[in-house]
């Protein structure tokens, strides 16, 4: 929503400019008040961010020495990762934890459905319960769930032993550790979800599900039948940007996964491999490498998530 | 846009009439007991970290659990004071957040200013062409920013990690469109009035922009606070460290004990957890406002 949204009212802008004076007519009555506006943030935006994407892209064909001089080294980064097995699999484990994210989206519509029944009480009480999660800080509710997860004594497994589940290796076991951050990943973002999911629903007239409760549509029907069509902006919004923050996994796995943990190897993020190529092993090629690689995955997701609305959207 | 939300806050008066009116046709006991059953599970893990961070380390490693420490071990939070510099890392935090907030807030609403109301040459390129860095992940520019703040000799400064933050393409965006829909007559009185370009901007329009900058600094609040992978790329000293890479260090030290964990982890997110709950109504409506203009 945010690019193509933005591309498209940018224009708008000027336009706005030109209607209001007549360009030619009317002197600029601003003058070199608006360089003055927007130098700051563009210099800065430039010194960093423009370059060093630019520059980055450039270190990806570099191979860097132990004091620091790049060299340039063609391919070699790019076939690195390819070789490698651990690019392709950290990928891997970040499409699987964005799919889980995504699947945090019909949980938020349902929650936020309920939350905005007519005439519910305590719904700003319950509010803050769901929002809590979103607000508190990732590192510190990736140590709490490391300690619910932890497979000797952890309350999870304890809790689930009264159903004789066996014991789980949570965040030691491969494929296993990636559902749990997936759980942590879904509960921190639920109550974002649900806020965003709320401003929709509030837009939607009542006079449609009464209609709808005269003809006898149940509940479950009202929510398939009319929340869901109409929120299909909201939802979609909500699917950029779990895509974004999925691809961008790195504090939860930073820390639920430590150095000590025997699947460190199979079970990292694209990022927390990006920071530890870059900045552990000093690998500054691979680590742009890397970065590039993400920018384009995130960039052709995103692309097709477009592509797929505007063609549900004309049908 | 506005067209929409108009239409919108006239629905949902009209449903505010209506729910004057009459009582809710249908039950609600279903939605109460999903919706209680939903909490807990969302609020569960704070309180078993409370419940942690009162224990003793026998209690936290005992199995099977005990729910309740036989006497509550209030020194653990003493502890965390002597094990990790706590301190130090809150005032790092606060003055990033402070500065970043403060920074981001006067930088985009002149910038975002600008772009909604002023003429100059190729502001329309200009502006497009800076939100391309919307479509760009972090990890794209943080080799080269690292190696920047590195020559600059702002690693474990705050400055370091604050700098990079303060200019924000969204930001910009955000304050844009909030001053994009403001009516023109406004400043066209004050520039009637004699006002300059920057009274106009600073006496008229800022002061109406109230509900965006609180937006803006909600969004920043959270991000500075807890983010960690900036701050962790570009601070090595514990104690020059946020909270946010200080609390990620602790894993992994067996020197720590689980309890004293559990409240330093608590203490860390504690402050903003309780401000934004506090201001829940202002911080709910501004999550919505970002999300519906972004």
């Amino acid at each position: 929503m945010t690019q193509a949204e933005t591309v498209a009212s940018a224009p708008g802008g000027t336009a706005d400019g030109a209607a209001r004076g007549g360009r030619r007519r009317v002197p600029n009555p601003d003058g070199i008040w608006p360089w003055l506006f927007v130098l700051p943030t563009l210099l800065g935006l430039a010194v960093f961010y423009f370059w060093p994407v630019i520059q980055t892209a450039y270190y990806s064909f570099t191979k860097w020495g132990v004091f620091g001089g790049a060299e340039f080294v063609g391919l070699d980064n790019w076939i690195g990762l390819a070789e490698s097995g651990q690019v392709p699999r950290a990928l891997l484990n970040t499409l699987l934890y964005t799919g889980m994210l995504l699947l945090g989206i019909p949980i938020s519509i349902y929650i936020a459905s309920l939350l905005n029944r007519p005439g519910l009480r305590f719904s700003a009480f319950y509010r803050v319960l769901y929002f809590a999660p979103f607000v508190s800080m990732p590192a510190a509710i990736a140590l709490v769930w490391g300690m619910i997860f932890n497979s000797q004594y952890g309350i999870l497994n304890q809790f689930l032993g009264i159903f004789s589940v066996p014991r789980i290796y949570w965040t030691s076991t491969e494929w296993v550790a990636l559902i749990a951050i997936g759980i942590v990943g879904i509960w921190s973002s639920l109550g974002f979800n649900i806020i965003i999911l709320g401003a929709g629903l509030r837009s939607i007239p009542s006079e449609m599900y009464e209609a709808a409760r005269i003809d006898g549509a149940s509940n479950w029907r009202q929510l398939i039948s009319i929340t869901v069509p109409l929120l299909s902006p909201s939802i979609f919004f909500l699917t950029v940007l779990s895509v974004i923050r999925g691809m961008e996994l790195f504090d939860l796995i930073f820390i639920m996964i430590g150095d000590s943990n025997p699947i460190k190897g199979d079970t990292q993020s694209m990022v927390s491999l990006f920071y530890r190529e870059a900045f552990i092993s000093n690998n500054k090629g691979t680590g742009a490498a890397i970065a590039i690689l993400l920018m384009l995955i995130i960039g052709a997701l995103t692309v097709v998530q477009f592509w797929v609305q505007r063609r549900r959207a004309r049908s | 846009m506005s067209t929409t939300t108009d239409v919108a806050t006239m629905r949902r008066s009209r449903r505010r009439r209506k729910r004057r009116a009459g009582a809710p046709s249908t039950s609600n006991v279903g939605a109460h007991i999903i919706l209680s059953i939903g909490g807990f599970i969302m609020v569960f893990p704070f309180l078993w970290q409370v419940v942690m961070s009162l224990s003793s380390t026998a209690e936290v490693t005992s199995v099977p659990p005990t729910f309740w420490p036989e006497e509550l071990h209030f020194e653990n939070y003493v502890e965390v004071f002597r094990q990790v510099p706590f301190l130090d890392q809150l005032w790092v935090s606060i003055r990033v957040t402070v500065a970043t907030v403060v920074g981001q807030v006067v930088l985009c609403s002149l910038a975002g200013y600008a772009f909604a109301r002023m003429r100059f040459a190729a502001s329309a390129t200009i502006f497009a062409v800076m939100l391309s860095i919307l479509m760009i992940p972090n990890q794209a520019y943080l080799i080269p920013q690292y190696q920047i703040v590195q020559k600059l000799g702002w690693l474990d400064t705050v400055p370091g990690i604050v700098v990079p933050m303060i200019f924000s393409a969204f930001g910009t965006f955000l304050m844009r469109q909030f001053f994009v829909n403001l009516p023109t007559e406004l400043e066209e009185a004050a520039r009637l009035d004699g006002a300059n370009s920057f009274q106009i901007f600073w006496r008229v329009m800022l002061p109406l922009a109230r509900p965006s900058i609180s937006a803006l600094a909600i969004v920043t609040t959270l991000a500075a606070w807890n983010n960690l992978l900036w701050p962790l790329v570009v601070t090595s000293r514990e104690e020059h460290r946020t909270l946010s890479v200080g609390i990620a260090s602790l894993n992994g030290q067996y020197v720590i004990d689980y309890p004293v964990m559990m409240a330093a982890s608590l203490m860390a997110m504690a402050p903003i957890l309780i401000l934004f709950i506090i201001m829940q109504r202002r911080v709910i409506e501004g999550l919505a406002h970002t999300g519906l203009k972004g």
